[in-house]
């Protein structure tokens, strides 16, 4: 692997280190199976990409483009909560309703920031090259995120949102209203697959409406890579590990891509193969050991 | 205090399968009263219980709480008021957290669960003294899972996480029904001396004729979904377990004889 590539994919494991964190919260913290990312990531990308073209400032885009995905993300969890869709369901059709909104958001299906002002921009203008200038700023962004979230989880409100996850009959009988958990947590979620979306289309230089495509699969496989490498005893632990998951993740794509077998190398078009053959050996590899070690 | 009014409570309402566990049942509790609920299998006891708390909706009917109408309050909402602790030792507990900070979530019963930090060192000491009363060494426990604890020490948990914060009503659906003798002997003499000391108002349900003569005020027994005996004070302490079966026998009997009639 070259360096180029190895930063490279640093770069993306951080960027979609907000997805992986926000896959996290629902997947693991809230047992909530939210698909919903698919959609808010590249929803995400339309607006920081609209935002940046008509002129507003690249880390104010972020926060509009979280605040589009929380949105998003709170129309799952009113659809599931107040009109009693399984969560799926609820989040497949919010999935599904926001490839048209990003077509409207965008007014075409992709859209190019050339030339436009990102993130990066005070880090390249303080001479750091492109391909350090990303990881970088996207790596202590997504540290801040964790330390957020790794506060929030401590709240008593990160406590009712554990709790909702684990016991529901426990944390409402302690007079937690779950459906107001429910929605603020799939709402945050997604907020999280925004930023990592806007991020995304700034280093790329395009939002396209389809590069949502796969997101859950590939937020599910960096959470349960990073499990089963480093452990998830702590909740700081956990938030530790999903991070470093979407790394481990990103690195073994590209090392994937740079293997060459005789004739044999493997094409982009293969990730998706390699993607679900990582998370049934990420799957089975614990229980595999224990086996073993049991012997 | 409590006040219940013509409760009517139907499963599967309209289907085949149509059951009226609740049947009118009115009940005022006084404040301080501690009643043992009895009753045969699907007489409603449960059932009453869940509806008091907000499990259920409920068909019909009133449920005032210090002359304030909370029928169509929801569960959380009622949760200021009404703690329970459960027959499933896993229900009234979070497994997945550590003990201190279960009681953290008990601490804000009826508050607001905000931003604010769940545990601090303030109410972590207040936390070890609410548990050395317990006298199960949870106290060195405060960084332990929950789920690491015994289904007995999950009830006396739980127990504490109900009356932590002072309920205007504390409901006991069958607690120690799930527990070794021994263990359910311990949390029943804690059950009765949390709701001594604080002069809790509470209700509590049981299979066991002979706890429900021990414990309490006052007794009701439940059977088709109506309350067939409500006797408290000195008229309840001499009771005994053949008196409540004669009276559960008396009222089977008649059942009994009235359908005979109808079949006549």
């Amino acid at each position: 692997m070259t360096y180029y590539a190895f930063m490279g994919a640093l770069e993306q494991g951080f960027a979609y280190g907000f997805l992986v964190l926000g896959v996290y919260l629902t997947f693991r913290v809230l047992n909530f199976p939210d698909l919903t990312v698919d959609g808010s990531l590249p929803l995400g990308a339309a607006v920081s990409a609209v935002a940046i073209s008509a002129g507003v400032d690249p880390y104010l885009s972020l926060l509009l483009a979280m605040a589009a995905g929380f949105l998003a993300g709170m129309v799952t969890g009113v659809l599931n909560t107040k009109f009693g869709i399984l969560h799926l369901l609820a989040s497949i059709l919010t999935m599904i309703a926001l490839y048209s909104i990003n077509l409207r958001v965008m007014g075409r299906p992709n859209m190019t920031l050339l030339g436009k002002s990102t993130v990066l921009d005070p880090l390249t203008n303080a001479g750091i090259g492109l391909f350090n200038a990303a990881p970088i700023l996207f790596g202590i962004l997504s540290l801040l995120a964790l330390l957020f979230l790794l506060w929030l989880l401590h709240t008593a409100f990160g406590l009712a949102m554990q709790a909702t996850g684990a016991n529901q009959q426990m944390i409402t009988s302690q007079g937690v209203n779950t459906d107001r958990v429910i929605i603020l947590t799939v709402g945050l979620s997604n907020g999280l697959a925004a930023i990592s979306g806007a991020l995304l289309c700034q280093s790329q230089g395009a939002a396209d409406v389809n590069m949502g495509v796969g997101t859950i699969v590939a937020g599910l496989a960096s959470v349960i890579v990073g499990e089963t490498l480093f452990g998830c005893r702590s909740i700081g632990r956990a938030l530790l590990a999903a991070l470093l998951g979407s790394l481990v993740y990103r690195l073994t794509i590209a090392l994937a891509l740079s293997l060459k077998l005789g004739q044999f190398s493997f094409t982009p078009s293969d990730l998706n193969l390699l993607t679900a053959l990582l998370v049934v050996v990420a799957l089975t590899l614990p229980g595999l050991r224990r086996k073993v070690l049991r012997r | 205090m409590i006040d219940i009014k013509d409760l009517v409570k139907t499963f599967h309402r309209g289907s085949i399968n149509e059951v009226l566990a609740l049947s009118g049942i009115s009940l005022q509790v006084n404040k301080g009263d501690f009643i043992t609920v009895i009753g045969s299998n699907g007489a409603g006891k449960s059932t009453l219980l869940n509806c008091l708390a907000g499990s259920y909706p409920i068909d019909s009917g009133h449920l005032f709480v210090d002359d304030q109408d909370v029928t169509r309050w929801p569960e959380h909402k009622r949760a200021a008021q009404i703690s329970r602790v459960f027959q499933d030792p896993l229900l009234g507990t979070c497994g997945s957290l550590s003990i201190e900070q279960n009681l953290a979530l008990a601490n804000r019963r009826g508050r607001s669960h905000g931003l604010g930090l769940g545990v601090n060192r303030q109410n972590r000491d207040y936390f070890r003294q609410q548990l050395s009363q317990l006298g199960l060494g949870l106290e060195d426990r405060l960084k332990d899972r929950v789920g690491l604890l015994s289904g007995g020490q999950r009830q006396a948990l739980t127990l504490l996480m109900a009356t932590l914060v002072k309920p205007q009503v504390l409901l006991l659906d069958e607690h120690t029904a799930a527990l070794d003798p021994k263990t359910a002997q311990q949390v029943l003499e804690l059950t009765g001396k949390l709701v001594s000391e604080q002069h809790l108002t509470a209700l509590m349900v049981t299979h066991n004729m002979n706890q429900a003569l021990q414990l309490g005020n006052r007794l009701i027994m439940l059977h088709a979904g109506k309350i067939i005996l409500d006797v408290s004070g000195v008229e309840k302490e001499g009771m005994q377990v053949e008196d409540l079966m004669e009276k559960f026998y008396a009222v089977r009997g008649e059942e009994f004889a009235s359908d005979r009639m109808l079949l006549i």
